[in-house]
């Protein structure tokens, strides 16, 4: 069947043609693939993995690198859902330059939720000359704006129902912050660089950020322990997740609401399906079978 | 040439599927215009930045009316003088337009200090301080008259000018967007 | 195909009133309900209506959109992001209008393939054809256009490098660049005037849509076998067999959609656009998005700066020649063993161009993209222009009805045909 051979092409063209993916330099071996609670097509994330993440921020990361999201997102639904009060109390330990006051001067005022997340430094200079001349990225997009190329054909599965994988960001994420390691013989890391295992080209300004085992702690449970490990491996998985989180924070919104789409969308195709059948009933069908004229499987 | 359509057939099991298809889209046309619908509606940022506001009335002398905004509305914090409490109590209120006391307009205990909103009530316009007939606001677009009460005595305006929620966090500060808990009866907005 | 007489009778006496005085009803009626359509038509024939469709949709998003969108350097990229967190339903918004560039580009090409398999260029379908490839030209634009407005990585290196295509034009060439940029480089005044013509040129498309409609309802649908309706046994009204069918084919086209936005929306774009512009680093690959990676695989197929330009547009503007280009009686490459060879082995060239238009312009995809874009001229230009000489095209059916019983009989699978059947569409 020509048409057939058509869409084949077609299809297989169209995924070629997508090849482009994300980038990766060649000799940075592609980061492992995790498991996540929010993968897939009816994902979610884990509140908890996210709270902890927040705390691994907080504690690893802030210092450093900016988080441009309001205070009160920690508290919307679909996020790490800490309480109204609980993001109260959060802004107000941070102190955010506000003004001009009625005397035209700027002041230092408590945070409230409205406000985003203050960054250590005023901005980006300041921040690329206290680093080393490189600002530290903000985090708020980072799960969303790193990815590696996958190649043929896997890149062309990543789209398929079932198939799905959308998680190459936060993938790298996770893997690069446990990827440092020392490096290999023959390799030397000029000063003020580090060598990381997944960073394309291997030397990174950042210093490890998460160094041992216990370096942050965990809220307990009700036996006294912490209900996941304390490791290093954790604490980068956690902190993964939340960024995905920042990066796309109606991810459960979009995956339910796309969820009721397709299942309106097929109960109304069915019914336009069966009308159509009826319509075209009355000329005898279509010209089912004719060489180079098969219509589309309603899959088309 | 063209082609035409017999007349109508008797309703058939075909009639009753178009009709059942195009309720089902109907219902899928309201729900697509739903999101278009409510990303009309203030987004999440503009309803958090409606944070409370606070303002010290300290530096506002007696007669003078202080502008503040509110979730970006227009505020009028006025300092009455004794005068201006007694034009504004001594009215008989069945006459008024819109009948409301003083007292219902004003935090008990604190009636120098009166809060309304700042747009005429007639289309918005930002009514002048310390004008017209009874001295309260005087509208300059359609010509309203507000008395020291901030009520409506005069004009095409047809309510008094509302009072924000607002509560006294200690004598000389107020803060806007929050209702005090012991609040007398505030005029409905 | 004089059906312009309308057989569109009013019924009431406001109807009557208003259409003698402005006759839009009966226009509607004579194009899209009385509209005799070739009843042989395959599914590749709704992607008119999924068209019409997309664009409807890409507007509606679009203008939402830009009630929230800043057109400025320094505050457009948090815009999007305003939009796609705080915005009610903000994230959908923008990530229907992000694939539905793509979606449309997919529907755009399978009709366009589709033309060329079945011949609907040829007489009388010229000016039919070339106001499709000005819609397709357009529709290039404006999606150019569109990418460059997040404000990321990609928009602004892809707005560097595209509007620096125009340098290569001689003596007038880095004027037009600085009359294009506003500036001295790429920057707020570009993506301003940008945005101001993305918001226009949507509705352009809607002009030169207008008049392919138009065009198409003066000389009628090619169908499979390009052989033109006979008689009205040949042919079903618009409505309701077109409408429905149309209807169901949009449906299914947007579960394909609904696919992209809800559960992959960011597997067609680049990772990079999440980054803000920064011009002073270039990402490691600047790749187009999807739909414009053949013609920028010929462009850099080329080692000549003016050369490459040329051959970018010639690509496209070669599709504007087509009618004259092939020179065959014989429409529907059904009946064209030897052009429907060719026809494949242009698809396969074009996905190539495709697939070598993400590669580093490097090594051995370089003599591939050069192979590639000499052959995509030569099918243009040498091919088709030979073949209506030299192929022995199939018989052709007598009429369409001919086709539409042989193919029952063959296939075996459809209803059993009575002339109860027929009465319906009675001539």
């Amino acid at each position: 069947m020509t048409s057939r051979r058509f869409v084949a092409a077609l299809a297989l063209g169209f995924g070629l043609a997508l090849s482009q993916a994300a980038s990766a330099a060649e000799g940075t071996p592609q980061p492992p693939r995790q498991s996540w609670t929010f993968s897939g097509i009816s994902g979610t994330f884990d509140r908890a993995q996210l709270q902890r993440g927040f705390k691994v921020y907080r504690e690893a990361c802030q210092a450093c690198h900016q988080l441009k999201i309001p205070f009160r997102t920690l508290a919307q639904n679909g996020g790490p859902q800490f309480s109204t009060a609980q993001v109260t109390a959060l802004a107000a330990e941070y102190k955010v330059q506000d003004g001009p006051n009625d005397a035209g001067d700027m002041f230092e005022r408590p945070a409230r939720p409205a406000d985003n997340l203050p960054w250590t430094f005023p901005n980006e200079n300041a921040a690329a000359a206290a680093n080393g001349g490189k600002a530290p990225p903000p985090l708020q997009l980072i799960a969303k704006a790193r990815g590696f190329e996958r190649g043929f054909p896997w890149f062309v599965f990543d789209a398929m129902p079932f198939l799905s994988y959308q998680e190459h960001g936060v993938d790298y994420v996770k893997a690069l912050l446990v990827g440092y390691e020392e490096p290999p013989a023959g390799v030397t890391v000029p000063p003020g660089g580090h060598y990381n295992k997944y960073f394309p080209g291997h030397v990174i300004a950042m210093p490890k950020p998460l160094n041992s085992d216990g370096q942050i702690e965990y809220p307990k449970g009700p036996d006294g322990k912490s209900p996941v490990p304390e490791t290093v491996d954790q604490y980068a998985r956690d902190v993964s997740a939340f960024l995905m989180w920042a990066a796309e924070p109606h991810l459960e919104q979009r995956k339910r609401t796309g969820f009721m789409a397709l299942i309106f969308l097929a109960v109304l195709g069915a019914g336009m399906w069966y009308a159509k059948k009826k319509v075209w009933a009355k000329v005898g069908g279509e010209a089912e079978g004719l060489p180079g004229t098969a219509p589309l499987g309603p899959t088309g | 040439m063209a082609t035409t359509a017999t007349a109508a057939p008797p309703a058939t099991r075909r009639d009753f599927l178009l009709i059942a298809t195009g309720a089902v889209g109907a219902v899928g046309a309201a729900a697509v215009a739903w999101p278009f619908v409510a990303a009309l509606a203030p987004d999440a940022q503009t309803v958090a930045a409606g944070a409370p506001v606070e303002v010290d009335l300290g530096p506002i002398a007696a007669g003078q009316i202080v502008k503040v905004f509110w979730r970006g509305k227009l505020i009028f914090v006025r300092h009455r003088t004794d005068a201006e409490i007694k034009a504004a109590e001594d009215v008989n209120v069945a006459t008024l337009p819109d009948p409301q006391p003083d007292s219902a307009r004003v935090k008990q205990g604190h009636a120098n200090f009166l809060v309304v909103y700042g747009n005429c009530t007639h289309l918005g316009c930002v009514p002048l301080g310390n004008e017209g007939a009874f001295k309260g606001w005087f509208c300059p677009c359609h010509g309203s008259v507000f008395d020291t009460s901030g009520r409506i005595r005069q004009g095409p305006a047809p309510i008094n000018l509302p009072v924000p929620p607002y509560t006294f966090v200690s004598d000389t500060k107020i803060r806007i967007g929050e209702e005090s808990k012991t609040a007398t009866k505030t005029a409905a907005a | 195909m004089s059906q312009h007489a309308t057989t569109y009778v009013p019924k009431s006496a406001a109807a009557k009133w208003f259409e003698s005085r402005l006759p839009i009803a009966g226009l509607v009626h004579s194009s899209f309900v009385a509209f005799p359509v070739p009843r042989n038509l395959t599914y590749f024939w709704t992607f008119g209506a999924i068209l019409i469709f997309m664009l409807g949709a890409q507007i509606v998003t679009g203008v939402w959109l830009a009630m929230h969108y800043v057109p400025e350097a320094t505050r457009a990229f948090e815009s999007v992001e305003h939009i796609m967190r705080d915005v009610n339903y903000g994230w959908l918004l923008r990530y229907l209008h992000a694939n539905g560039a793509s979606m449309f580009f997919i529907a755009v090409y399978i009709h366009i393939f589709r033309g060329m398999y079945y011949g609907s260029y040829k007489a009388p379908r010229e000016i039919l054809w070339i106001l499709g490839v000005i819609i397709f030209l357009l529709m290039m634009a404006t999606a150019f256009m569109g990418y460059v407005l997040p404000w990321g990585q990609m928009s602004f290196w892809g707005a560097t490098v595209i509007t620096n295509l125009f340098s290569a034009i001689p003596l007038v060439g880095d004027t037009i660049v600085s009359l294009l940029w506003g500036g001295y480089s790429v920057g707020s005044p570009t993506l301003n005037r940008f945005f101001a013509l993305h918001y226009l040129l949507p509705f352009m498309i809607a002009g030169v849509v207008v008049l392919h409609v138009w065009a198409l309802h003066v000389v009628g649908q090619n169908n499979p076998t390009g052989v033109p309706i006979k008689s009205g046994k040949d042919a079903v009204p618009f409505t309701p067999y077109a409408t429905i069918k149309d209807l169901f084919a949009t449906i299914v086209f947007v579960m394909f959609f609904a696919w992209w936005v809800f559960f992959v929306p960011n597997y067609l774009g680049h990772a990079d656009n999440y980054i803000p512009a920064n011009p002073a680093v270039t990402p490691a690959h600047i790749v187009p998005e999807w739909y414009f990676l053949p013609f920028y695989a010929i462009l850099r197929a080329i080692p000549d700066k003016l050369g490459g330009v040329l051959a970018m547009g010639g690509a496209i503007v070669v599709l504007a020649f087509l009618p004259w280009l092939d020179t065959s009686r014989v429409r529907s490459a059904n009946y064209r063993p030897l052009y429907r060879q060719f026809f494949w082995a242009f698809c396969v060239v074009c996905v190539l161009l495709g697939w070598l238009g993400a590669k580093p312009a490097e090594g051995g995809y370089v003599i591939a993209s050069r192979i590639c874009t000499a052959w995509y001229f030569i099918h243009f230009l040498v091919v088709l222009p030979l073949l209506g000489l030299f192929e022995t095209p199939k018989p052709l059916p007598s009429s369409i009805l001919e086709t539409v019983h042989a193919g029952r009989k063959g296939g075996g699978a459809g209803l059993p045909v009575g002339a109860a059947a027929e009465p319906s569409i009675k001539g």
